[in-house]
């Protein structure tokens, strides 16, 4: 009984003291959840939109008011779905484990492959989209696992070359092993989902059979994305995802906490492969062909760098904003803009500076180049990154005491 | 095989082995002295021979007379060669110098997309109404380069091995730029500071060196090294297009690699592998598979033996 007032007493005696040395550092960690609460309401707002557009056709309107080509935007939201999941996959790679990888096209490739083997009508498996879902990923990350035992212990520059080297075999691969996968004119058709027949029924009185498909790849691949997002929120939080950050950092000093950076950059490398061999299999039954193999090559590669680098390294949303920004430009942007300036160069369609599509890498990497000088941390960082980034600390606690 | 289909791939890929030396030099110099892998080197290379084309065709160089000719070439080589180095020190100091403190990713990424920005100029510049470019009409279509170099057997047109003045002007100007720069880097007070500069860059200043400048002319002499090479790879090939940068800057990088990068002899010994394996692979396993060949090869080097060849434990770097 006496020891509880000797502290209730003790208590009020400290909070004065404490108080000034902890409002300076207070004070951001308390504004933090407002802005991090307007973020995420701006994510449920996009997710939202995108869960409601296919079944809202007045949106189509609203973008044809506005002048954008909105015919067949779902075929394009399935596409940005699909690259922020390169995106989202790249980030985990190079962006949390700053593992500089050139060749995640070849794992995207493999998914692509390894689900249009699982489906077409050319070999006997026919598992349906619902199988490939599961195989791709796991046959990509199994070629992670392949490529990344032996060579994640190169150093930085090496690894890119490696990557990259290792995406040009499997393009010539692909290309050139016909009797697998028919070459040039790649594996086609790949078979739209198989749903039960009831659904089929019910749902076929509202839209066609074509729809429908369309639907359900367009909910699949949305429903894929928003798992990875979370998935990866939460790794961020976790702690795998520290010891990511560790890593990237600093390799020895993380090894000298306990660490173990092999096994760490090789479960960063063949998730990695995972996800980009899920989102192959998404591509291949949007597309239902595997397109030709050249598609696959270091230019893709470096497309999806440039998504994460312009978003932001390490950062969830920063990845999915260039996801959004390069497939806008290049389908939405691109094209109008070629329209504007044949028009008012007085449409002289031979002239290739006058098609803006051929511009497109001068302004790639121009902004590789400038962000690498002026913003290196993305358009919108990741928050981590951040907080160490700043003086602000620091400097709030000066005027503080001031 | 025959011995003499032997000797000719093996010529075949000396030939073009020059060449992927050449570019792997400037790689490997680069690399010694910044620890930068130079991704826009080969978009150099391709933009020099634009620029050669572009000099030849303005010269009338298809029509003028063998002294004339030897003339104009020797000027084309060397506006080449001045184009290389002076793009390649605007770069460094444009776009690498400000990233010296930055994170290892940010110069290797800029350096991409200087690469692409590269071909997307190599693209427009094979869309200028110019008649000097032969071949395709349209942007992207390969550009036929003058076939000036005479092409007759030197063994008789009845031999089945062909050796001809173009392949002894590839050879022989090649080995004597080499040569040139090896005596630069060994015998000069320039080249005694970048090899300081890549042992150890901060010893190097503290001994008074200005390491800026010896970075800068390490540029300086990559890029006309690239220059020279882009005029002999347009000589010899006889077509450019603006996709030629990036297959044989990866191929002269696999070379540099394999020799030790860093490593001038090295570069040299590594090119002459990577062409003649290169040579071997089309005429034995076929040319759509030589991109997995030499990839392969790459992958295989870094994997086993990450410094090379040549590379030993303390490489003397450029």
């Amino acid at each position: 009984m006496a020891t509880e007032p000797a502290t209730k007493g003790a208590a009020p005696a400290a909070t004065p003291s404490a108080t000034p040395a902890e409002t300076p550092s207070a004070t951001p960690a308390g504004t933090a959840p407002a802005p991090a609460g307007k973020k995420n309401l701006l994510g449920l707002i996009v997710l939202a939109l995108a869960v409601i557009y296919p079944l809202a056709p007045f949106i189509d309107w609203g973008l044809a008011a506005i002048g954008a080509p909105a015919a067949n935007l779902d075929r394009h939201l399935v596409s940005i779905f699909v690259f922020a999941m390169l995106a989202l996959a790249l980030n985990l790679q190079v962006g949390y484990a700053g593992l500089l990888q050139l060749g995640i096209s070849a794992f995207f490739a493999i998914g692509v492959y390894t689900a249009a083997i699982l489906t077409v009508a050319k070999y006997p498996f026919q598992l349906e989209l619902w199988g490939a879902l599961v195989a791709a990923p796991i046959a990509a990350a199994g070629a992670g696992l392949l490529l990344g035992a032996p060579t994640l212990r190169l150093r930085g520059d090496y690894l890119a070359l490696v990557t990259l080297g290792f995406a040009e075999v499997m393009r010539v691969l692909l290309l050139n092993l016909e009797s697998v996968t028919d070459g040039p004119r790649g594996l086609n058709p790949v078979p739209a989902p198989w749903l039960p027949s009831t659904v089929e029924s019910l749902a076929g009185r509202a839209a066609t059979t074509g729809h429908l498909h369309q639907l359900v790849i367009y909910y699949t691949a949305l429903g894929c994305l928003v798992a990875l997002v979370v998935v990866f929120r939460n790794i961020e939080k976790s702690r795998l995802g520290r010891a990511f950050v560790a890593l990237r950092e600093d390799e020895l000093a993380s090894a000298c906490v306990g660490q173990n950076p092999s096994r760490i950059k090789l479960i960063a490398f063949a998730g990695g492969a995972a996800v980009a061999g899920l989102a192959g299999a998404l591509y291949a039954t949007n597309l239902t062909t595997t397109a030709e193999p050249n598609t696959y090559d270091f230019n893709y590669s470096v497309m999806v760098l440039c998504c994460v680098i312009i978003g932001g390294l390490g950062s969830v949303r920063g990845a999915l904003l260039g996801a959004a920004v390069l497939v806008g430009f290049d389908n939405v942007a691109s094209p109008m803009l070629t329209r504007w300036m044949q028009k008012s160069a007085g449409s002289d369609t031979g002239n290739v500076l006058l098609t803006f599509s051929n511009w497109r890498w001068i302004i790639f990497g121009t902004a590789l180049v400038l962000m690498m000088r002026y913003r290196p941390r993305g358009l919108w960082p990741a928050e981590r990154r951040r907080e160490h980034d700043g003086d602000a600390q620091p400097a709030r606690a000066q005027e503080g005491s001031a | 095989m025959t011995v003499d289909l032997i000797f000719q791939q093996l010529l075949i890929g000396i030939t073009n082995g020059m060449v992927f030396a050449l570019i792997a030099l400037g790689y490997s110099m680069v690399y010694g002295v910044l620890e930068l892998i130079n991704f826009a080197h080969g978009d150099l290379f391709m933009l020099a021979s634009f620029f050669a084309l572009t000099l030849l065709g303005a010269l009338g160089a298809s029509n003028a007379s063998p002294g004339l000719l030897a003339v104009e070439l020797v000027a084309v080589v060397g506006a080449c060669a001045l184009f290389g180095a002076a793009v390649n020190v605007g770069l460094e100091r444009v776009v690498y110098r400000p990233l010296r403190n930055a994170p290892k990713l940010a110069p290797l990424v800029s350096a991409i997309g200087l690469s692409f920005i590269f071909q997307n100029l190599g693209l427009f510049w094979g869309a200028l109404p110019m008649d000097v470019f032969g071949g395709g009409t349209k942007a992207a279509a390969p550009k036929a380069f003058p076939d000036l170099l005479p092409n007759y057997n030197l063994f008789g047109e009845s031999s089945s091995f062909r050796l001809t003045p173009k392949d002894l002007v590839v050879i022989v100007s090649s080995l004597a730029v080499m040569a040139a720069l090896y005596a630069l880097v060994k015998h000069t007070k320039l080249g005694k500071a970048m090899r300081a500069v890549a042992h150890d860059p901060r010893a190097a200043r503290l001994m008074g060196i200005d390491v800026e400048r010896v970075i800068a002319a390490t540029f300086a002499i990559g890029g006309a090294l690239a220059g020279f090479g882009a005029v002999i790879y347009g000589l010899y090939i006889n077509t450019v297009s603006y996709q030629i940068g990036y297959q044989n800057g990866l191929y002269a990088f696999t070379a540099a690699v394999l020799g030790g990068i860093g490593n001038i002899a090295g570069a040299v010994v590594g090119g002459l592998v990577i062409g003649i394996v290169r040579a071997f692979s089309d005429q034995l396993i076929g040319a759509q598979w030589q991109q997995a060949v030499l990839f392969t090869i790459l992958i295989v080097i870094l994997v086993f033996r990450p410094s090379g060849l040549l590379g030993a434990h303390a490489p003397e770097k450029v």
